[in-house]
Order: structure tokens, then sequence, then C-alpha cells
């Protein structure tokens, strides 16, 4: 039977990204629809009724929800190639704290950013760079989160390097001067095609912010 | 060399309460240790340095963070003959995302922690939307995996020992609001491992009016 995989995605969406590149990295076709956030299509209502939100993989007609556990989906059922997560259950137990670090502190605190100004803004930006700060710091010198592979965790939170632009021209500060060995590893994912493939340019991100500000500052 | 496996934990936390059912359900043997959150030891914060929170799960001095990490963990490493996630790619997303789901709709903290009359009349009503949703999934199943016990029911079901004191300060009667879902947490008291790891409602009671007191006095 042939397979039907299908990503409903919403370009600037970090999380819709780690799909993308999970899918890329295991050398899956898939269909990727392009929703409107403001207009949320019948299939996605029906296929994330819970949460209502991209991104959702439908796999032939079944749909699985949330990004991080799309990406674990993804990695027990196309499993030739490129393993994302460890076989160690300690390795894997360490991949997926620092995937829910990500999840939980990093990109909750980098949300606090670009919205923001004056006081507000300062602290939240105060929280973001710490929130990288911890991350380098787990990074170290490694290529990669998990070693020498490229995995789990880098796809959990190279997404975001596509906000950097964004968000620095919106609080005024530089990621690679706080965190220089993040930056290098960003770059250094973003030659691996399936990256290079998912995340949008950063020019464009931080024009979709501006037009995101317009529109909450109209309300 | 004997597995060393030990819980950090406090005895009315629901997130605690997620990694002993599932050290009994896979008959580990384990040390808890617990912590006073409001003085935390030199071992927690040396174990859990990036949130400094229990539970910690020590398995040969190695830590492990985060209750659901420390569930699927437990999974992995013990008892692959009584598994908590199913083997199936699809069930074990289906089970994840409702553990996680389990996580972003019920926030305990919000509604018996809140400031003030509004802030609480908010958060009562988002957690019993939560519990429908919940109960909506289980529908007129034995477990929310079917007819077996498993992850889903291991991170829900510490927040039955929570129902009392939710019905004593915010008014929440789970059982009129969610008949179906008490009958579940019933039916996973009825397990060894369940009834060994939850505290009784009106302990949970008690302790909570103590810290409100404590806070309240500072």
């Amino acid at each position: 039977m042939a397979e039907e995989v299908i990503l409903l995605d919403f370009w600037p969406s970090p999380f819709a990204m780690r799909v993308g590149i999970a899918l890329r990295e295991k050398g899956v076709e898939f269909d990727l629809r392009e929703e409107d956030l403001s207009n949320k299509s019948p299939l996605l209502l029906k296929m994330n009724p819970v949460h209502k939100k991209v991104p959702v993989l439908v796999h032939n007609g079944k749909p699985v929800c949330e990004s991080l556990v799309i990406v674990e989906y993804i990695d027990e059922t196309w499993v030739r190639r490129c393993p994302l997560l460890p076989s160690d259950p300690y390795e894997r137990a360490c991949a997926r704290f620092w995937a829910d670090y990500v999840e939980t502190k990093t990109y909750s605190a980098a949300r606090k950013v670009w919205p923001s100004t004056g006081e507000a803004q300062e602290v939240a930006k105060k929280e973001f760079i710490e929130c990288l700060k911890v991350l380098e710091g787990e990074l170290g010198d490694k290529a990669y989160f998990g070693g020498e592979r490229f995995g789990y965790v880098d796809v959990s939170l190279v997404p975001l390097y596509s906000w950097f632009y964004a968000l620095e021209a919106s609080a005024n500060f530089s990621v690679a001067e706080e965190c220089p060995k993040l930056v290098a590893w960003a770059k250094r994912c973003m030659q691996r095609e399936s990256v290079a493939k998912s995340l949008p340019d950063q020019y464009k991100v931080y024009e979709y912010m501006l037009e995101l500000k317009k529109k909450i500052r109209a309300q | 060399m004997a597995a060393e496996v030990i819980l950090l934990e406090s005895w009315s936390c629901p997130f605690a309460m997620r990694a002993k059912i599932a050290l009994r359900e896979k008959g580990v043997d384990f040390d808890v240790r617990e912590e006073d959150t409001t003085n935390k030891s030199p071992l927690l914060l040396e174990t859990n340095p990036v949130h400094k929170k229990i539970p910690v799960l020590l398995h040969n001095g190695k830590p492990v963070c985060e209750s659901l990490i420390i569930v699927q963990y437990i999974d992995d490493t013990w008892g692959r003959e009584s598994p908590l996630l199913p083997s199936d790619p699809y069930e074990r997303a289906r089970a994840r995302f409702w553990g996680d789901c389990v996580d972003k709709k019920l926030s305990l903290g919000r509604v018996v922690w809140a400031s003030t009359g509004a802030a609480q009349d908010a958060a009562k009503e988002e957690f019993i939307e939560g519990l429908k949703v919940l109960e909506g999934e289980l529908g007129d199943k034995a477990y929310f995996g079917g007819d077996r016990f498993g992850y889903v029911d291991v991170s829900l079901i510490p927040f039955y020992s929570w129902f009392y004191t939710l019905e004593k300060l915010a008014n929440i009667k789970v059982g009129k609001e969610c008949p179906k879902l008490e009958g579940w947490a019933k039916r996973c008291m009825q397990r060894e491992s369940v009834a060994k790891s939850l505290p009784d409602q009106p302990k949970v009671y008690d302790r909570v009016l103590e810290r409100k007191k404590k806070l309240q006095g500072r």
C-alpha cells in the first residue's frame, strides 16, 4: 500500500519545522499543506480537535499531534534511516529531558520577548538568554547535543534559529555574542539538507513578526 | 551488582506518585527520600540543577528528571514483558499525546494556590474542562489504553488523591462533573501499585491547608 503522509503546517511555526526536519531526515515523501490559522481548515479541526493547532501529521489518514510526539512517532515508524533518539534507555531519557527543556522553558521564554516592550521586554530577554546559556552549557564542545550525530534535541531546538534575527531585532541583543557555540551549532545543522529545507529565511520571519506586532497593537 | 534505585520525592506530589506507581507496576525495589521543597537537599540540587524539582529518579547514581520522562525510562528499563506504553508506534503516539494533555490541561497549582476569587474561578473552569476532555477520551473503556492499565492511567491517577482538596478549596465535585472518570479512578485504586502510591485524600487536604497557613503567615 502506498504511504500517504500529510503535514498540516504553518511556515513560521518552529513546532511545524521540527516535523519537516524529521520527515526529511528519514527521506519520507510527504504532502505539505499550509494552514491559515485565522481560518483553520476542516481537516485541521477534525484531526486535532483537542488543541486545534499545527503541526499535525496525518499518516494514512490517522492523525498524530504535538510536535515532539510526532518526531518520536516518525523515529519509531521509519526506522531504517537516521535514528533520532539513542537506543540506550538512559541516553533516551537525557534526550527527552533536554527536548522538554527546549519546549517548556526556551520556546516559552522566546514567545515573551518579541511582543513585549520596556522593562517587561528586558526581563523576558534576560530569561531567554539564560535558557540559551543553559543549552549552550549542555552542548559544550560536542558537534550536536547527542554527540557526533544529529538527533532529537537538535531537531527540537534548531527551528528557533529561524527566529533569532526577529528576536534580536525586537529586543536589541545578539545571540552570537551571548552564545557563540550555540550559533556555530545552528550553522552546522543548517548544512544538513533536512534543516535548510525546513527553516524559512530569518528575514521572512522578521517581517512576519512585524506584521503580527501591528495586528496585536491594532486590537 | 544490585541495582540501586532511589526516588527523591514529596509524598503529596502527584508527579512523584507517577514514578512510584510505575516502579511498583514493574516490581522494582526502591528507596524514597522525602524532600522538603522549601529547604531542598544538596542531593536534589546536585541531581536536578536545571529545575531543582522533584521527582528525581536515581538509578545507580544517575539521575532522571521530569515525571513522564521517568515513567518512560522505567518502562524502557524494567519489566519489558508488562509494558506501560503500547508496542505499536501509533498507539504509543496516542498515549504520549494524552499524557502530555494531562499536563497541559490540568493545572492543580493554579486552582489551589490562586491569589484571588476571580483567578480561582477561571482556573477552576479550565480544570473542569480539562477533566471533561480526558473523560471524553476514556469513554467506556476500562483504562485509557483499553483493557490494560498503562501510561496515560499512570499520568492521571495521582490527581485522584487531590479530589477531596479540590472539592473543599474550589468546590470542584469530580464525581458529579465526571462520573466515568471517578469510576475509572476507583478501578485504578484496586491495583496495589496505585493504592500504595497515593496518599489518603484528607491527608493531602491537611497538608495543603498547612502550606496555605504558612504562606499567609509570611
